[in-house]
């Protein structure tokens, strides 16, 4: 099997349940390659952000198995797991109290790293995502406007140098003209570190840019896996909504 | 002037007491704190736990604070010793405000920044140590500043045990029907409890991170 084929992240016959009645995720069978983006679109409710929380088991599937490397999630020990995944949320979840130089650096001060080592990662970090370190390291998250703290989210989910990377609508908060800015880097980021990426978001026109391919998820289902040329001419009644929208310059269904 | 006079006259007498009064209140917060910072932790962890723990210490509090000393008394390795009943019953009126703002103040947390911490891949205690109790720490010393300046009045009472502290000034004031010595408990208290309170706001404005 070709490398950027390989399956990294494998989804079979997954279901969640809450507190077994109400099913949030029916049957899900999806795989995600190595280095590619994975966009999850879908509307509020239709499973998405579990998806992605099964993948790091912030969640645990109800039946079936979710596998990260070849292996069950559940054989995995969840800290190593997540440490081995970067994770960005909505308004980015930096933690107030820290400056951006330690919310950089978390995962390696957990792991362990010289500080000098952290330092240095801290510095490359923040240079990679265009914030310039001199100028951000010492400010603390409420000094930061909302696409800066975004930034720094993202660096704080490299620092690591994970293999994978979830995001879950981590630009969803985002006036439309940052929001463009930073898909636009975010890109060209992606393109020169190929990470394996899983990336929840509701705007079909942010689903088609980022995302090498695109799953779409309906009511907890999927509906299909598509690359952003299959999706623009899907014969699916949900996906042609979508493209609808899309093509009545109005990125988002539920507007 | 009488008063002052008579403040004078008896400075050593007041600050024997003040001393005294200060070791109640003192080892009954480090009491409480040791006991209700662990135990408003733990009721995050187990949240079925919290409606009847800290209902259980609310109730603790509406005893009225003579009646709990009196309850007390005859409990065996308590009623030996006077200050230690007292320091048991004070450190008992103590632990709501410290575990109710342990365990609030916990729960108050951001939960994008407690998920985010979750993500990636803090262990329960780093998440405690590192992200939990920082962001807390505002609301915790807030709880033992109401506790602390609650346990400088209650313990007036306690002298009423033979506890000693600024409460023999006030007990005997109101037998002898004299203002002075009323006011010779009364005073040292009020101001006890001010310079607790202004010292417990300086470490709450050190350990409580910027807003």
């Amino acid at each position: 099997m070709n490398e950027a084929q390989e399956p990294v992240i494998e989804f079979r016959r997954v279901s969640f349940r809450v507190a077994n009645e109400h099913l949030l995720l029916s049957d899900l069978n999806l795989c995600v390659r190595r280095g590619e983006t994975l966009t999850l679109l879908g509307r509020s409710g239709s499973g998405k952000t579990t998806t992605l929380k099964l993948i790091n088991r912030m969640l645990e599937p109800s039946t079936g198995e979710v596998q990260v490397e070849g292996r069950s999630t559940l054989d995995w020990d969840p800290i190593r797991l997540r440490r081995s995944i970067g994770y960005v949320i909505q308004e980015a979840g930096l933690f107030p109290h820290f400056t951006v130089e330690r919310n950089i650096g978390l995962v390696p001060q957990l792991e362990r790293w010289a500080p000098e080592k952290i330092r240095a990662r801290v510095h490359e970090m923040l240079a990679l995502v265009g914030l310039p370190p001199d100028r951000f390291l010492s400010r603390y998250p409420r000094e930061l406007s909302g696409g800066q703290r975004q930034r720094v989210g993202v660096a704080r989910a490299l620092a690591g140098d994970p293999p994978f990377l979830l995001m879950d609508e981590p630009f969803g908060a985002l006036d439309p003209l940052t929001r463009v800015e930073i898909q636009r880097e975010f890109r060209a980021l992606q393109e020169r570190l190929r990470k394996t990426i899983v990336f929840v978001t509701h705007d079909v026109r942010e689903a088609l840019l980022l995302g090498t391919r695109i799953a779409l998820l309906e009511e907890g289902k999927l509906v299909g896996i598509y690359t952003p040329g299959e999706f623009l001419h899907a014969p699916d009644p949900i996906a042609a909504t979508y493209v609808a929208a899309y093509r009545a310059g109005d990125g988002n269904p539920n507007l | 002037m009488d008063t002052l006079n008579f403040f004078i006259k008896n400075q050593g007498q007041i600050l024997q007491l003040t001393l005294e009064h200060l070791w109640l209140v003192g080892s009954s917060m480090l009491l409480a704190i040791a006991v209700g910072l662990p135990l408003g932790i733990l009721l995050t962890r187990r949240r079925a736990l919290s409606k009847p723990v800290i209902g259980a210490a609310n109730i603790v509090q509406t005893i009225p604070s003579l009646a709990l000393f009196g309850f007390l008394l005859p409990a065996p390795w308590l009623g030996e010793r006077a200050d230690r009943l007292a320091i048991t019953a004070l450190t008992l009126y103590a632990l709501l405000p410290v575990i109710r703002n342990t365990y609030t103040g916990i729960l108050g947390v951001d939960p994008g920044v407690r998920e985010a911490a979750r993500g990636m891949g803090m262990t329960d205690g780093q998440m405690l140590f590192q992200v939990e109790l920082p962001l807390a720490m505002g609301v915790i010393l807030a709880g033992v500043r109401v506790a602390t300046v609650i346990t400088v009045g209650v313990a007036t009472i306690a002298a009423a045990i033979g506890a000693g502290g600024l409460g023999e000034f006030i007990f005997r004031g109101v037998a002898m029907v004299d203002n002075r010595v009323i006011l010779a408990g009364a005073i040292p208290a009020a101001l006890l409890a001010l310079l607790l309170d202004l010292l417990l706001g300086l470490v709450e404005r050190k350990l409580t991170y910027a807003q």
